[in-house]
């Protein structure tokens, strides 16, 4: 399939930039891969949720004009990251909601919701022999719907499960807690550190109890979160974005 | 603004999660009503359908509460009811006291009322020499400890059977080392036999207010607020002003939600009609305001006095389950308490709304569909925007927003950022000092950034 003549940019989250750049480099080869055409714009930073979760939004405007300023020309925005994607869409209603700014908001998508509603990917040639447990972070979970959530009494979907069923020997493991938070919340991971380290571990264990040699999710900050929980208590599991996993080769 | 100290919800649930193992237990114990809510809800296919309406009903409620509580009033007082207003707590105190006095009540039994212990109700009776005894198991357990609810609905549910063996022991005598909670009971049962037989008054919360009828409704499990209630001529019921609902069928509706919430029961036990009072008998209808009509003006947070108490979002708060009921420091904690709290004094529980992920698991579960994860969002706002965030996380917040609004600036912070990661020694990135790695590895830092990798190999 080819999509060509849609212009995506890609949005690399600050700490997935920083922190986590083959997942980045996994996103756009993916887009690539499915026919995109993706252009990275140099002046992007954030989308200021590290501020706006603080309490801090007005000083976040700043922020937001800025994203809107360097994401305003594109038909897609694409962000490997569920929670930025929320960010936009649901909190810039706090500037002046402008014609580019209302488009922004609309045109932002988290790479997962792109795949499977924009470009109704059926096939990746992806092949990922192994256990995986996947994390649904609750930003993709109930904030941009991507999965049911168990506390919604509707059919079951999952946009996370239908890709990565696309995945050649992949398996996927059941979890005792299929939708629990993993306790990172931004400056949370800092200021309730002692709730927040053991809601990780907890979160863990589960995938740990399941038999999971990987922890997948359309969200890095969760991830690094677990990671850090991981590699201090050398925990026989590894973390893996659901980008690096859709982008290997069959 | 009052000027008591503030609730610091993190060191409290430090305190807590100190003892794993306990923590687990709590979290489990918590989590199974949960569990149980979830097969309840499951069951009834219109459950969403449900939930919408009962949104809608109180939605409707809080719109024309005013219109509501005379009619209910009206109706009330057509029954017989004396129907009074209380203000605040003091006012809904002082309003119980004079009815118990003026029946010379020596002891009054209590049952199923958060709202009493929001206003302390029990201390206020016991300095005039009134004996005050919750008949509710869960709620009698904790008065004899001399604590507050630690749940709505489940007050003890942080107590193990066997420190209510211990308590019993102690003060009715029980048998040493029992925890068998079958004996347990029957020890409650027989001391609060004796108090029924005894008591003078009886005092109810109340569930739902139906203002065509003008009667309460009061759901209970072990029916202890019946016995009270029937014992004696004289009754009190309080209520908060938004316990109203317009009509007697929209309990077809909310009693259907409540339990199930609740813990997965289709209905409580005991849904109780008080209509009238007894012949030869007083009911008094104690209404309160206490903050709700202030907090009714505020447009972003009204919709918090939809809560029917089931408490479903605690069962449902990752953060509730680890850090207990009384790391919130309020008669209602968890993601509801944290909603309403700021609302009665923003200074005291500025916390509140950051003990949460934002995961929004309370607004998915809550029967009424109150937003509850997006009022904290705005409750952290409303904290920004009177002063009262933390100085030095809103320097460093500052400082980063400066940095983010410039690509220029993120481009020269972030190198240096990785700089200094990657080559400081462990002891200054790892420390006391850093509450990341306390328990947690930073994230290891690659040799370059996406946007170095992309400039070099794409532009």
């Amino acid at each position: 399939m080819s999509h060509q003549s849609i212009r995506v940019a890609l949005f690399v989250p600050c700490y997935v930039d920083q922190f986590y750049p083959q997942v980045g480099k996994a996103a756009l080869q993916l887009l690539e891969k499915c026919g995109c055409t993706v252009d990275y714009p140099d002046e992007q930073t954030c989308c200021g949720q590290p501020l706006a979760n603080s309490g801090m939004e007005q000083a976040a405007k700043p922020i937001y004009h800025h994203f809107v300023e360097t994401f305003g020309s594109y038909d897609y925005i694409v962000v490997p990251s569920a929670s930025c994607a929320y960010h936009v869409s649901h909190h810039y209603d706090v500037i002046e909601q402008t014609e580019v700014v209302k488009k922004v908001r609309e045109s932002i998508y988290d790479i997962t919701a792109f795949l499977t509603d924009v470009l109704h990917i059926e096939s990746l040639g992806a092949r990922f022999p192994h256990k995986v447990g996947i994390h649904q972070s609750c930003h993709g979970l109930r904030g941009l719907q991507l999965a049911r959530s168990t506390e919604q009494m509707i059919d079951p979907y999952s946009k996370w499960e239908h890709l990565l069923h696309m995945v050649s020997d992949l398996e996927l493991v059941q979890l005792e807690r299929p939708d629990e938070c993993c306790g990172f919340g931004g400056t949370f991971a800092v200021a309730e550190e002692a709730v927040s380290a053991k809601m990780g571990k907890d979160r863990v264990r589960d995938h740990l109890n399941s038999g999971a040699e990987f922890i997948t999710s359309g969200d890095m900050s969760c991830l690094m979160h677990m990671e850090g929980l991981i590699r201090r208590n050398k925990w026989p599991i590894q973390v893996k974005h659901l980008v690096e996993i859709l982008n290997t080769d069959g | 603004m009052g000027s008591q100290k503030s609730i610091n919800h993190a060191a409290a649930a430090d305190k807590f999660i100190a003892n794993e193992s306990r923590t687990d237990w709590h979290n489990a114990s918590v989590s199974y009503l949960r569990k149980k809510r979830d097969v309840g809800a499951a069951l009834v296919p219109e459950w969403e359908t449900l939930r919408s309406l009962a949104s809608g009903i109180k939605n409707n409620v809080l719109g024309n509460l005013d219109q509501y509580l005379e009619q209910f009033e009206k109706n009330a007082q057509a029954n017989g009811v004396q129907v009074h207003w209380a203000v605040d707590a003091e006012s809904h105190n002082r309003i119980v006291t004079s009815i118990l006095e003026r029946h010379k009540v020596k002891l009054l039994v209590k049952s199923k009322s958060m709202l009493t212990e929001e206003c302390h109700l029990n201390p206020h009776l016991e300095a005039r020499g009134i004996e005050v005894v919750d008949t509710d198991l869960g709620e009698r357990i904790i008065q004899m400890r001399d604590e507050g609810p630690s749940h709505i609905v489940a007050p003890a549910i942080h107590i193990k059977k066997e420190e209510v063996g211990e308590l019993f022991h102690d003060q009715l005598q029980s048998e040493a080392g029992a925890t068998d909670p079958q004996y347990l009971t029957e020890v409650a049962r027989q001391h609060l036999r004796e108090k029924f037989l005894n008591c003078d008054a009886a005092l109810t919360g109340v569930n739902f207010a139906v203002a065509e009828t003008g009667g309460v409704v009061v759901c209970t499990n072990e029916g202890n607020a019946d016995m009270g209630a029937h014992m004696v001529p004289l009754q009190i019921h309080c209520m908060g002003i938004e316990k109203i609902i317009p009509r007697q069928q929209d309990l077809g509706v909310f009693l259907r939600l409540l339990a199930r919430s609740a813990t997965g029961q289709p209905i409580t036990i005991y849904s109780s009609h008080h209509q009238k009072p007894k012949e030869g008998g007083e009911m008094h209808i104690v209404i309160v305001d206490n903050g709700r009509s202030k907090h009714l003006g505020r447009d972003t947070f009204r919709n918090a006095l939809k809560c029917i108490r089931c408490g479903a979002c605690m069962n449902s708060c990752p953060v509730y389950r680890r850090s207990g009921g009384y790391s919130y420091g309020y008669t209602v904690p968890g993601p509801i308490g944290s909603i309403l709290t700021p609302g009665f004094n923003l200074e005291k529980y500025k916390e509140l709304p950051f003990a949460s992920t934002l995961c929004g698991a309370c607004s998915a579960v809550c029967p009424t569909k109150i937003n509850i994860d997006e009022q904290l969002y705005k409750w952290r706002q409303k904290v920004y925007e009177e002063d009262y965030l933390d100085k030095t996380k809103e320097t460093g917040l500052s400082v980063a927003g400066n940095v983010l609004s410039s690509a220029k600036k993120y481009k020269r912070a972030s190198a240096l950022m990785r700089w200094a990661l990657k080559w400081m020694p462990r002891f200054m990135t790892h420390n006391r000092f850093n509450a990341w790695a306390k328990k947690r590895e930073l994230p290891e830092v690659p040799g370059e950034s996406f946007r170095d990798w992309y400039r070099k190999n794409r532009k």
